[in-house]
């Protein structure tokens, strides 16, 4: 018994009663150069480009019944051609997302991979050639829908275009695995499937997609669409030919597929499926079998939709998109005051990145203080250096320069510098007593209205207010190195902070671009002790007597960015330590001073590793003051211990009411740590992989909010 | 400093398709500005050898300058064609002159030597901007009765038209009218109209109007081929009972753009541009408001009087037909029979629509394309009027002509 394409996407549609539905316009026109008529169908969601054009079943229901319509018309010859564009600024941006979160069953899964490839196969079965005019934002299904055409012309002014499935844990499964690497070569298709999905979700230009073939012509924003028909009249005319370069299906695609293996490998490291599942269809593409190929495109789209590893994503992708943008418990952004000058404590490394950020994304003036003329100098120098590489990389131009670094200023004195500062952040030495007196002094100075806050990785907010007049006004700031790359801003309550001054620190951070996570005042906030156990644990490990090398294989195939050691080596050995002295201080029962890394930082080592043959190697100096136990572990083992510590911290944070919520944990982890979106942080892979309930008890999320709902 | 007048020429016209003003026409959710950008961009695109970055000014026409009429046009056009930033720009009124008087405008800077090219054009989005958007008349010129009260309703000043030449009646405005019909129907099978037409996308998402979703504008939206007497007799006269003037025989509401290139002869020839007519003598003149239909005919006897010729010399007219009646009251005024062959051979306003500030350039580029085809001709003249009571004239020499450039 045959199902038709219209029966499965009506029974899919059931699935999903929320779809925000894209119509499929058909509109006749007759072509310029008396080409002929001419049938476009645009897609459009009927809302404004803020809320781009999605392909749910329905959706895919009506471009079938548009198709319907223009292949009749095909047939009949009454039309010459058929072209396939978006609304404006928008092409289409792939399958609703929403739709898949909701899909319980593997077939059903696999009736939306399987509802897509044949509506869109059809745009390539017509009696009539066809053309997708790639006018806005294209991504995942809306690149396929086009791929499917016999020809695409592409926008100059067309500012995001991708496959971004791999990086959510999907493949382009709508024909992108199977056509793109027919229609460009194994390499470039890797390089925009894998490659840029795996480099987060780097997106392509009109113009790159031009380059890299995928489109057969290029026309500038403000005319696009005329030129585009224009050129489709010439191609249906004959009076231009498009001409593709011969795909090399020798020995360059099965090396672009290891390539692909390569970075995936490097990327994930064998964790998550879907950038290996996309590598097996390419490669099986080579022999030009599309329908092979689509087939094995709808199977894995199946597995994966079904897998905790894209549920993990889906979740991650909405944390960083949503809850990243408005921050869980932000008080009120009418309570913020305005800050127009921002005064920096300190002068040193961070201080002065920290100076220029405010500078770069505030524009207001900027102060730094020092206990020297030459620290000072040497801070405005920084900044003002770092402006200089933005000129001469031609991101900013002189006039903004110029404008940049007349706002940032040095001075010793600070009633000078901050008598009208409205906010004034700290990066002094890590010591309580140090904070406090540079913060006496701020408030001696600076007005009544002015926020205070402090760059401290693990010391008391609280604490740190305790001895001003104005408790009230003084809130956590915690970045994450580097400051420039890292998105995550913890913002820290202290226990007398206030509602203006929190609503403030939010107010900056989102002007900082910052992804901000309100955090209670507790040891070492969030990132930094999950990091810490996390570590120490692996430390614990390799002191009782597992050797090194096997206790970090143990932990690779969660696919982390990088393993602990070499993570212990970017945040530095002597910081490690220091962090976990603090927090060893605040939970003695689960934290320890590992005695072999007090030896390491004491000898002055700034890792554990060398890298002579350019892969990482044990430093036989390290390996020598190493002093071991006798319990070897397996990696099994070595992983359950680690990952049983890292739910039990977890679980302790959320009692004791660190976050809202376990999303938070994971918000920062990804956005603080560089935790991969495939373990959707870590409490989305700790509830799949069973530890949760083994350390607590329980789940950290409920079925179905980070995985297959029941 | 001693200084030459330099000759001007007209190197190029094109214009958008025209449509119909209102919720059905088709270019009711396309922008007015976008209509002129993608003139300039055709222009650009049709002339090669023109390096934008020597453009000089960019003066561009609109009555209603509001919304994506305002913000000065002719700066942020050139700015969305993507013309040089160093590409000055600015806009012009003359109400139904805009895109003339943009002409004229940059012809004299040319001429004085402050130019050597400009782009000079006009668009009107009638169904956005409805005539009188936004207007505030001062009360003084009611109450010291400085103009009629009809003044400002163009239908109004037409049917005073009428008056003034009881001869011109219903009858032979619609004759004129069912002929603009035939000659711009026999105008696009011939293919005259089309070659000067910038496609145009437009997006329609009203299902009352048609079709939903991205189409394309071809051709003049207003055009009514084969209308016939009897189709023009029972039409409602609504600015009278028992007037003689109707949605038959005047231009309707329309939207559209038209962009010009205007040089110094010596420019165009250095850079390998075409030179399609060459500048002889404008004049704007002022009549009674009340008729303002009146105002080619004091402005063409001075352009005439300037370029020291005679109605006789002119081979070739193009003459806008705001009103049936405003054309004949010119043809009466000068001698010239309502059918004369010399006078808009490709039909006129009353056929392909009325636009009001892009009109003048579209008589241009039709007056361009006659002189090509018709070297025996030496002079020809574009005319319009205009609202509140004017008249524009430009007169032009065909370069094709053996005689061109020389001794008349």
């Amino acid at each position: 018994m045959s199902t038709t394409t219209a029966e499965l996407l009506k029974g899919a549609a059931t699935l999903f009663p929320d779809e925000v539905v894209t119509q499929a316009h058909v509109r006749h026109l007759e072509l310029p150069y008396g080409a002929g008529k001419f049938a476009l169908i645009t897609l459009d969601n009927g809302l404004d480009h803020t809320k781009p054009t999605t392909f749910g079943p329905q959706s895919l229901g009506n471009l079938n019944t548009a198709i319907d319509q223009v292949e009749a018309e095909a047939k009949a010859g009454d039309i010459v051609g058929v072209g396939l564009t978006g609304k404006p600024f928008i092409f289409a941006v792939g399958a609703d997302l929403k739709g898949v979160e909701l899909l319980k069953q593997h077939s059903d899964a696999l009736a939306i991979g399987k509802g897509g490839h044949d509506v869109f196969k059809r745009l390539a079965g017509l009696a009539v050639p066809t053309f997708a005019y790639y006018n806005g934002a294209a991504m995942g299904g809306g690149v396929e829908a086009g791929l499917h055409c016999t020809y695409r012309t592409v926008s100059k002014a067309l500012p995001a275009f991708s496959l971004p499935e791999v990086f959510l844990g999907l493949v382009p499964g709508w024909g992108g695995c199977a056509l793109l690497p027919n229609l460009i070569g194994a390499e470039r298709a890797v390089q925009v499937i894998i490659e840029n999905s795996l480099n987060q979700n780097r997106q392509l230009k009109g113009k790159q997609v031009f380059e890299l073939g995928i489109a057969d012509a290029l026309f500038e924003g403000a005319d696009f669409l005329e030129q585009s028909l224009l050129w489709t009249a010439k191609v249906l005319g004959g009076d231009v030919t498009v001409e593709r370069p011969e795909v090399d299906r020798g020995e360059a695609w099965d090396q672009a597929v290891a390539k692909g293996r390569f970075i995936a490998d490097s990327k994930v490291h064998g964790a998550a499926p879907a950038a290996y599942r996309a590598l097996d269809i390419i490669a099986a593409a080579k022999d030009g079998d599309l329908q092979a190929g689509f087939d094995a495109e709808d199977q894995a789209l199946a597995d994966l939709i079904m897998g905790g590893e894209l549920r993990a994503g889906l979740y991650a992708f909405n944390l960083v998109q949503k809850r990243g943008k408005r921050p869980a418990g932000a008080p009120s952004k009418d309570l913020a005051r305005p800050v127009s000058k921002v005064g920096v404590v300190g002068a040193g490394l961070m201080a002065s990145q920290l100076a220029l950020l405010f500078l770069r994304r505030l524009e207001v003036p900027v102060v730094l203080t020092d206990i020297d003329q030459e620290r000072v100098d040497k801070g405005v120098g920084y900044v003002h250096a770092e402006i200089d590489k933005l000129l001469g990389k031609g991101r900013i131009n002189q006039d903004k320069a110029n404008r940049l670094k007349a706002l940032v200023t040095g001075v010793l004195d600070k009633a000078e510098g901050f008598s009208d500062a409205d906010f004034v952040i700290e990066a002094v030495f890590e010591e309580i007593g140090v904070k406090q007196q540079v913060f006496a002094e701020v408030e001696a100075v600076a007005p009544a209205h002015a926020i205070f806050a402090t760059n401290t990785s693990s010391l008391s907010v609280t604490e740190m207010a305790s001895k001003l007049k104005h408790p009230e006004r003084v809130v956590g700031f915690h970045f994450f190195n580097p400051v420039a790359v890292l998105p995550l801003l913890e913002i820290v309550r202290g226990e007398q902070t206030d509602d203006a001054s929190l609503a403030t620190a939010f107010g900056v951070a989102k002007k900082l671009k910052k992804t901000a996570v309100l955090v209670k005042d507790a040891p070492a906030f969030v990132v930094n002790r999950i990091l810490t156990r996390f570590m120490g644990e692996v430390q614990n490990v390799i002191d009782e007597g597992t050797p090194v090398a096997l206790t970090e294989k143990a932990v690779e195939p969660l696919g982390l960015p990088m393993s602990p050691l070499v993570l212990l080596e970017l945040v530095g050995p002597a910081i490690g330590l220091h962090v976990s002295e603090t927090l060893n201080r605040a939970f003695p029962e689960r934290f320890k001073v590992s005695p072999n890394l007090k030896a390491v930082v004491d000898a002055g080592k700034r890792g554990f590793y060398v890298y002579d043959s350019g892969a990482p190697e044990l430093d036989p100096e390290v390996q020598a003051l190493l002093k071991q136990g006798d319990s070897v572990l397996t990696e099994e083992q070595v992983r359950d211990r680690v990952l049983d510590a890292v739910a039990q911290e977890i679980g302790l944070m959320l009692d004791e009411g660190v976050v809202a919520e376990a999303q938070d944990i994971d918000l920062c982890l990804i956005t603080g740590a560089g935790w991969p979106f495939h373990l959707g942080g870590i409490t989305p892979y700790l509830d799949r992989a069973g530890v949760s309930e083994r350390v607590t008890g329980k789940r950290f999320l409920e079925q179905g909010v980070a995985s297959v709902p029941a | 400093m001693p200084r030459t007048v330099r000759d001007v020429v007209f190197v190029d016209g094109v214009r958008t398709p025209f449509g119909k003003a209102g919720p059905k026409g088709i270019y009711h959710e396309t922008r007015a500005d976008d209509l002129v950008v993608k003139s300039i961009r055709e222009l650009l695109r049709r002339n090669p050898n023109l390096d934008p970055a020597k453009i000089d000014e960019v003066a561009i026409a609109a009555t209603t300058q509001i919304g994506d009429q305002g913000l000065t046009l002719g700066r942020t056009a050139g700015i969305l064609a993507g013309l040089p930033q160093s590409v000055p720009g600015y806009s012009i009124d003359r109400m139904c002159a805009g895109a003339l008087t943009a002409v004229t405008a940059m012809a004299g800077g040319v001429a004085f030597g402050a130019y050597d090219v400009a782009v000079a054009g006009g668009v009107e989005h009638m169904g956005r901007h409805p005539m009188g958007e936004g207007v505030d008349p001062n009360p003084r010129f009611v109450s010291e009765k400085l103009v009629d009260e009809s003044a400002l309703f163009m239908g109004m000043t037409a049917e005073n038209l009428h008056d003034r030449y009881p001869s011109i009646t219903k009858q032979r405005a619609d004759e004129y009218a069912v002929r603009s019909q035939e000659k711009a129907a026999k105008a696009y099978a011939d293919g005259r109209i089309q070659a000067d037409l910038v496609p145009i996308s437009v997006r329609r998402t009203n299902e009352e109007a048609g079709e939903t979703g991205w189409g394309l504008a071809t051709a003049d939206e207003p055009m009514r081929p084969g209308t016939t007497l009897e189709n023009l007799a029972g039409l409602k006269t609504p600015f009278r009972t028992h007037g003689r003037v109707t949605a038959g025989n005047a231009a309707g509401l329309n939207d559209g753009a038209t962009a010009s290139l205007i040089a110094s002869e010596e420019f165009a020839r250095e850079n390998g541009l075409p030179v399609k007519m060459r500048l002889v003598s404008y004049a704007f003149a002022g009549v009674e408001p009340e008729v303002m239909g009146y105002g080619p005919i004091p402005a063409t006897e001075k352009a005439l009087a300037k370029a020291e010729l005679g109605i006789g010399d002119i081979g070739l007219f193009e003459v806008n037909e705001a009103f049936a009646v405003q054309v004949l009251a010119f043809l009466e005024h000068y001698g010239i029979a309502d059918d004369d062959a010399r006078v808009n051979q490709y039909g006129g306003a009353i056929a392909f629509g009325h636009p009001l500030a892009s009109s003048g350039v579209r008589l241009m580029t039709q007056l361009a394309r006659q002189f090509e085809e018709q070297p025996e001709v030496r002079y020809g003249l574009t005319t319009m009027c205009v609202g509140f009571g004017m008249g524009a004239t430009v007169i032009w020499e065909n370069p094709h002509h053996k005689d061109a450039g020389g001794d008349k």
